[in-house]
């Protein structure tokens, strides 16, 4: 349980804003917590052995090896980034731990017209397992907000991390994430993206560089696109290892907003698979969705594959549910519900339930 | 009477399709309809059922006292009409369970009925993703048995059905129509459903118009032998028709 006297600083609308991207501030079935308000923190804490979670800034200071993490990425693939960030978290789970119940950590904007930059790293190492779940999200005071986050993964060895992001921004917040994980040898990282409220824009084109033999990966995107929002959503795997897989599925519902979402599998090894997969569905006359699959290959021997489905929901479906006794709204509601499916997430129950009635009250005001 | 077509001529995509049918159907009755590919049986049906696109351009429908060309397929089911599709489309994201669910509020009906029609592993699955045409059927004759229409629509239950499981849905089919006042209109091209249900009165569909009434066996038997050629022909068309 979150103590009370932490919670006090925030107000009923902002904390019910932070609980509707994953915070549960009961903490019951959590392993441990974070949440940073424009550049302050408001807590951080591990309740589970082999996990820590910290401000980045004191992990900097105090443990040479989350220093030598940082910024590594970008200088294994020769990028550069941005370093006036101010925040974030270190997130490190120690070699062989499981740990059971997921992580939470929450980056919440409150301030008008607030620059928000934070850098996070999360560590998993060898043979470790974690799931963690982060949500992004704007107080309603917030308007005219920036957040710009960089994240960098580490996947070690045999590793396996399941890392969901919930944002949950306002209609003049502008949000641009980076984000680079490295993948090691029969390690799988499984990156999973939710939006479902307004946003000014996302621009976001997470990478994943599988360089350990067998190293798995999946991108997972669920995004309902308002009027008004552009939302610009892809990841890129480069396929550096022998056996590596990748899966890059996305699920676009545009109520008026803009998608575009791309998706990039790069074969830079041999007997290496890939595959993605886009689907959109526009229900007004002027929503948009562009769908850009891309895949490349140096190689004969690899399996690389891409389906992509965009239009409006088919009226052969909506007839058929309508011959079942269903309304048309109702018929609509039941597609669009099985089309942003949380299965394809790879969650546990529980948190796949949390993300199931988050969709649920969304769409129920959103339909 | 359960259903009575008067009349009714219907334009698909501005091509008239069905000129002036007259039918009728009472109550706890069985009515075949037999007819060569494209004469307009799957129209009349699809008519009868409210399908967008099929515009009743004269003439009208009557289920029980109401009126119902011109209302919404979801009404229509109200009232108690039900129809199994011959090409059912795949339903991604919605699962079967999920439908069987809101038709009926009987668990147990549900796992009876699922298990008879060997649909127990359908049920978590989208609906028709991935399935046989056999498993598609069964899986439309499931979900209106839960349903629980007055009138039943029925297009070719039994094509691309296993000889087995024919005759497993033609009892489960047989089973329902014997419950009180239940009645349907079924095609066939095959018949094979025939042996499994009471049905006494068979209509002859060729293009557009209706063309005969008599028993389902004997017009069966003579479509078989003789084909439709020789209904063309027919002499009596006009007064048994009516």
């Amino acid at each position: 349980m979150i103590e009370h006297n932490r919670q006090d600083n925030l107000e009923g609308r902002d904390r019910d804003t932070i609980v509707s991207t994953g915070m549960d501030f009961s903490e019951k079935e959590r392993s441990g917590s974070f949440l940073q308000q424009d550049s302050g923190l408001m807590f951080a804490r591990s309740l589970s052995d082999g996990l820590e979670i910290m401000e980045i800034k004191e992990a900097l200071e105090k443990d040479p090896e989350a220093a030598g993490y940082f910024g590594a990425n970008f200088r294994s693939t020769g990028r550069d980034f941005d370093r006036e960030t101010e925040g974030g978290y270190f997130i490190r789970v120690k070699r062989g731990h499981t740990i059971e119940f997921p992580v939470q950590a929450c980056l919440f904007l409150k301030q008008q017209g607030f620059r928000q930059k934070v850098h996070n790293l999360i560590v998993v190492e060898e043979g470790a397992k974690a799931y963690i779940i982060t949500g992004c999200s704007a107080s309603h005071s917030a308007s005219e907000g920036m957040h710009m986050g960089i994240s960098e993964f580490f996947v070690h060895n045999g590793a396996y991390l399941n890392f969901t992001m919930i944002h949950s921004w306002q209609e003049s917040v502008s949000v641009k994430p980076v984000s680079i994980a490295s993948v090691g040898e029969e390690a799988v990282f499984i990156s999973n993206y939710v939006c479902l409220k307004p946003v000014r824009d996302i621009t976001m084109y997470p990478t994943a560089l599988l360089h350990g033999r067998k190293a798995r990966t999946s991108f997972n995107s669920i995004i309902l696109s308002h009027p008004g929002s552009l939302q610009d959503v892809g990841s890129r795997v480069a396929l550096q290892a022998e056996e590596t897989q990748a899966e890059i599925i996305s699920r676009a519902v545009s109520l008026g907003g803009k998608v575009v979402a791309r998706g990039h599998i790069k074969a830079a090894a041999r007997n290496v698979k890939g595959h993605l997969e886009c689907r959109g569905l526009i229900l007004p006359e002027q929503g948009s969705i562009y769908a850009i699959p891309e895949m490349e290959t140096d190689y004969r021997d690899v399996d690389l594959s891409h389906e992509a489905a965009i239009g409006r929901i088919n009226k052969d479906e909506i007839e058929y549910l309508r011959c079942r006794g269903l309304s048309p709204r109702e018929a609509q509601s039941l597609i669009v519900r099985g089309f942003m499916d949380v299965g394809v997430l790879g969650l546990p129950d529980k948190l796949k339930a949390e993300i199931e009635e988050l969709e649920n009250s969304t769409l129920k005001a959103g339909l | 009477m359960m259903l009575e077509v008067k009349n009714v001529s219907v334009e698909v995509s501005g091509r008239l399709i069905l000129q002036g049918v007259d039918m009728h159907i009472r109550k706890g009755e069985v009515v075949v309809l037999f007819g060569p590919n494209g004469s307009g049986k799957s129209t009349l049906l699809k008519t009868i059922m409210g399908f967008e696109g099929y515009k009743v351009i004269s003439g009208e429908i009557l289920l029980g006292e109401t009126r119902i060309d011109g209302l919404p397929v979801e009404e229509r089911v109200k009232l108690g009409l039900g129809l199994m599709y011959q090409h059912p489309p795949q339903v991604r994201g919605v699962k079967l369970a999920q439908i069987a669910g809101r038709l009926s509020g009987n668990a147990g009906l549900i796992k009876e009925m699922s298990e008879r029609l060997s649909l127990s592993s359908h049920l978590s699955r989208d609906i028709n993703m991935g399935f046989s045409g056999g498993e598609m059927k069964r899986s439309e004759l499931f979900q209106l048995i839960l349903q629980d229409p007055g009138l039943l629509l029925l297009d070719e239950p039994e094509s691309g059905v296993d000889l087995e499981n024919i005759s497993v849905m033609g009892k489960v089919l047989d089973g329902y129509l014997k419950e009180e006042g239940k009645s349907a209109l079924i095609i066939t091209h095959t018949g094979y459903i025939l042996d499994y249900i009471n049905a006494r009165k068979g209509c002859v569909m060729i293009d557009g118009k209706m063309w005969c009434v008599g028993r389902p066996k004997e017009i069966f038997e003579n479509i078989r032998e003789r084909g439709y050629d020789k209904c063309m022909g027919c002499d009596d068309r006009a007064q048994s028709a009516r």
